[in-house]
C-alpha cells in the first residue's frame, strides 16, 4: 500500500468508522419505559448496539510489543500471496498480540492452500477449527475460527470466517489440512456448521441420532434442581447470573 | 451381526455366532470391535478393525463414550470457576489445561505481565512434575497391554511419588483447579520445597531403573521397533506434535518457540529421535523426564518471596485456605480479615466469589507444549462475567486421528501398541 493511498484510508477514517458502528449489531433496545403503550419519552426507541466489528490500521506492527513483530510482514506476504484475490482477507484484526485475518468464506480454501504452499508463509500446522456462535449478530452469526502455526517462521494466525445461520456452509479444508477432519466434524456436531467437501461429515462426539447442535446458544444447557439440606439448587442456566 | 461374500462383521453378538458363520462362508475378513470398554484402549475408544487373519487392514476411531459437555457448561460458570472444569479434561495433565485457560483468560485482561513471578515459577514447576506423572502413566499402561506388569507397577509407584507433591501443594492427587487466573489458588506450603528436592534426589534413580527395565530389552524392542511408524510429513499433516512429533525428528517444543510462563529463562535440551516407531517415542519421553528435572531444580533456586496472585483486588481470588487436622479448609487468618477488619476486602471477596470479575471482550489463543503435545485454549469473551466460548485444541484428540495411518497393513497386537504410543486419554479427547 502506497503512502497516498493510507494517507486516504485515513483521511475517510471518522466516517468509516460511523458506518460500521451503525453496521454493528443492537445488543439492546430501549432504556426505560415501555417501547409500546403510554411511554412518551423516546427513550423506547434507544437502541444500544454492540462493539463494531474491528477492523485494525495498519501499520500492524507496534514497535513496543514484541509479540507483534512480524504481524506487518505477515499481512505483506499474504496479499502478495493471494495476488488477485486479496479481496478475500475482509478486514484484518489485531489485539491483544494476535493477529487475525478475517476472510470471505468462498476463499478458504484457497487461502488456506496458500498458507501451507507459499514459501512465504508455509503454515504448515493447523491446529484446527472450531465454532463460536453469536445470535445477535445478524447474518454473521455463525464463526468458524482457525489457528494456523508456521514452524519454519514461528508465527501464529488466526482466520475467522463467517455464515449466517440460514445458511451455515462453509468449504472443508481438509484437503489441505487432513488434520482438520475430526475438528470440522465437531464443529459441525457442535454447531451445526456444514462443512462442504468434507469427506465423510458426521457427528463425532453426539450419538449419530442426537437432534440439535449443542454448543449453539439456542441450545439450552439442560440439568435438574438438586436438592441439599432441605434448600434447592437450581440447575447452572436458571441460576443468578450477573452478565 | 452380518455376513457378506467379503466380511464377517463381528462388532456384537455371540461369538460362537460368529465362529459358525466364519465357518460355513468363505469370508475371510473379520470387523471387529475393539472396546469401548477395554482394558488396553484408555478409557473409553472404540476401534473398529477390519482384520485379514492377524492382518489390520483398516482401523477406524469412534469416539465420544466420555463427552461430558465441560465446553458448554463453562459458558454458564465465573471465568474462576471454569478452572475447575478444564482441571477434569485430560485428567493425567490437569495442571496444563489448568494452565492454559488461565493465560487465555490473562490474556483476555491484559494482564499476563502483571502475574507474580513466584506464580510462574510454581506454574513451571508443578507443570514439569505433572509431564513427569503423565509420562509414568503413558509407559507404565504401555507395560501392561504389552503384558510387563512390572513396568506398570514400577511406573505408578514413581507417579506416585509425585502425586505427593500433588497432594500437599494443591490438596488433591488429581483435579487440582491450582491453578487460578491471575496467579495460582495458594502459595506452596511448609515442606513442599523440602520434598520436592527428595524428589530430585531420588527420581534420577528410578528413571535409571526404568531405563535398564526397557532401553534394551530384547522383548521390549521386539515389540516396539519399527512398530506404527509415522514419518515426519505425517505428523505435519494429521497435526500430530509433542513427543510424537519430536520422535519424527523435529524437534518443535512451543516451551522454546512460544515461551510462557518465563520458560525462556531455563535452560534445558528438547530431546529428538528421528526412529519415528513406538521405541522412539518411549525414548523421547524418558529423555523428556530427565528434562523436567532439570528445569525442576532450576525452579527451586527461581523460587523468591513474594505474593502467588495478582495483586488486583477486582481480579485476585481472595479466598485464602490453610492446612488444618482435616486438611485444606478455610483460612482462619482470613476470615479474621474480612469479617472483622477490613469492609473493602469482605465487599472484594463477596463481588468475586458471587460474581466474578468482567473479562473484556474479545477473542485470546493461547498454547502450552503439554505432555502430549500442543494444548491449545481458544477463550472468547463478550465482556461478561462469564466466557462466551473456551474452546480446547486437545492434543490426543487431534493424535487419534493418526490410528489409521499407523495401524494398517500392521498385527492386531501392533494395534495395542500404536494406540497406547499415542498416549490418549479419553477425557481430554471428548471433553
Amino acid at each position: 500500500m502506497s503512502e497516498k493511498e493510507r494517507n486516504e484510508e485515513a483521511a475517510e477514517l471518522p466516517e468509516k468508522q460511523g458506518r460500521e458502528r451503525l453496521a454493528a449489531p443492537v445488543k439492546r433496545t430501549g432504556m426505560f419505559g415501555g417501547s409500546t403503550g403510554g411511554d412518551t419519552s423516546g427513550f423506547g426507541g434507544l437502541q444500544v448496539r454492540g462493539s463494531a466489528p474491528a477492523n485494525s490500521p495498519r501499520p500492524y506492527t507496534d514497535p513496543d510489543d514484541p509479540r507483534t513483530a512480524d504481524f506487518d510482514r505477515v499481512a505483506d506476504d499474504l496479499e502478495a500471496a493471494l495476488g488477485e484475490d486479496a479481496g478475500a482477507v475482509e478486514r484484518v484484526e489485531v489485539a491483544l498480540g494476535e493477529l487475525t485475518f478475517h476472510v470471505r468464506r468462498e476463499a478458504l480454501l484457497e487461502l488456506a492452500r496458500v498458507l501451507r504452499d507459499d514459501p512465504a508463509l508455509r503454515y504448515e500446522l493447523c491446529t484446527g477449527v472450531t465454532g463460536v456462535h453469536f445470535p445477535d449478530d445478524t447474518g454473521r452469526e455463525l464463526r468458524a475460527v482457525y489457528h494456523f502455526r508456521s514452524i519454519s517462521h514461528n508465527s501464529e494466525i488466526r482466520v475467522v470466517t463467517t455464515c449466517p445461520d440460514a445458511d451455515p456452509h462453509v468449504p472443508s479444508i481438509v484437503s489441505v489440512y487432513p488434520t482438520n477432519d475430526w475438528h470440522e466434524r465437531e464443529a459441525w456436531d457442535f454447531f451445526g456448521i456444514v462443512f462442504d467437501g468434507h469427506p465423510a461429515l458426521t457427528r463425532i462426539q453426539m450419538p449419530d441420532d442426537w437432534r440439535g447442535h449443542p454448543q449453539r446458544k439456542d441450545y439450552p444447557l439442560g440439568g435438574i434442581p438438586v436438592e441439599y439440606r432441605g434448600a434447592t439448587v437450581p440447575p447452572p442456566d436458571e441460576r443468578r447470573s450477573y452478565t | 451381526m452380518t455376513v457378506t461374500e467379503d466380511y464377517i462383521d463381528a462388532s456384537g453378538g455371540d461369538w460362537d455366532d460368529v465362529i459358525e458363520k466364519a465357518q460355513a462362508t468363505s469370508a475371510e475378513r473379520l470387523v471387529v470391535n475393539m472396546g469401548p470398554q477395554h482394558p488396553s484402549t484408555h478409557g473409553v475408544l472404540r476401534l473398529i478393525l477390519t482384520l485379514d487373519g492377524e492382518t489390520c487392514t483398516e482401523a477406524r476411531v469412534a469416539i465420544g463414550y466420555l463427552h461430558t459437555g465441560i465446553e458448554k457448561n463453562m459458558e454458564y460458570r465465573t471465568w474462576t470457576q471454569g478452572t475447575t472444569f478444564v482441571t477434569r479434561m485430560d485428567y493425567l495433565t490437569p495442571l496444563f489445561n489448568e494452565t492454559a485457560y488461565c493465560l487465555a483468560v490473562e490474556k483476555l485482561l491484559g494482564i499476563t505481565e502483571r502475574v507474580p513471578e513466584r506464580a510462574s515459577v510454581i506454574r513451571v514447576m508443578m507443570m514439569e512434575l505433572n509431564r513427569m506423572a503423565s509420562h509414568f502413566v503413558a509407559m507404565a499402561t504401555f507395560g501392561m497391554e504389552l503384558g510387563a506388569t512390572t513396568v506398570m507397577t514400577n511406573g505408578f509407584r514413581e507417579r506416585e511419588m509425585i502425586l505427593d507433591i500433588f497432594e500437599l501443594v494443591t490438596g488433591l492427587r488429581m483435579n487440582h483447579a491450582y491453578v487460578r487466573p491471575g496467579g495460582v489458588a495458594q502459595d506452596l506450603p511448609p515442606g513442599a520445597v523440602g520434598q520436592v528436592r527428595e524428589l530430585l534426589k531420588e527420581m534420577p534413580k528410578r528413571i535409571q531403573i526404568m531405563r535398564k527395565l526397557l532401553d534394551e530389552n530384547p522383548v521390549y524392542l521386539a515389540r516396539t521397533k519399527d512398530v506404527a511408524y509415522l514419518n515426519l510429513p505425517g505428523c505435519m499433516a494429521l497435526g500430530v506434535t509433542g513427543p510424537l512429533l519430536r520422535a519424527s525428528g523435529l524437534a518443535f517444543d512451543l516451551r522454546k518457540s512460544k515461551p510462557y510462563c518465563g520458560y525462556e529463562g531455563y535452560e534445558f535440551d528438547v530431546p529428538v529421535s528421528d526412529g519415528g516407531d513406538v521405541y522412539a517415542r518411549y525414548r523421547v519421553r524418558i529423555a523428556e523426564m530427565e528434562e523436567s528435572l532439570k528445569i525442576i531444580e532450576q525452579c527451586l533456586d527461581k523460587l523468591g518471596p513474594g505474593p502467588v496472585m495478582i495483586q488486583d483486588a477486582k481480579i485476585g481470588w481472595p479466598a485464602k485456605l490453610a492446612l488444618g487436622p482435616d486438611g485444606l479448609g478455610n483460612s482462619p487468618d482470613h476470615i479474621a480479615h474480612i469479617m472483622s477488619s477490613s469492609m473493602e476486602a469482605l465487599i472484594h471477596h463477596f463481588k468475586l466469589v458471587t460474581e466474578g470479575f468482567r473479562v473484556p471482550a474479545g477473542q485470546a489463543y493461547a498454547a502450552v507444549e503439554s505432555a502430549k503435545g500442543e494444548l491449545g485454549c481458544y477463550a472468547v469473551s463478550d465482556g461478561g462475567t462469564r466466557p462466551h466460548r473456551v474452546h480446547f485444541r486437545d492434543p490426543s484428540f487431534t493424535h487419534l486421528q493418526a490410528v489409521a495411518a499407523m495401524c494398517e497393513g500392521g498385527t492386531v497386537a501392533d494395534v495395542i501398541a500404536a494406540v497406547a504410543s499415542i498416549d490418549p486419554v479419553m477425557g481430554g479427547v471428548d471433553r
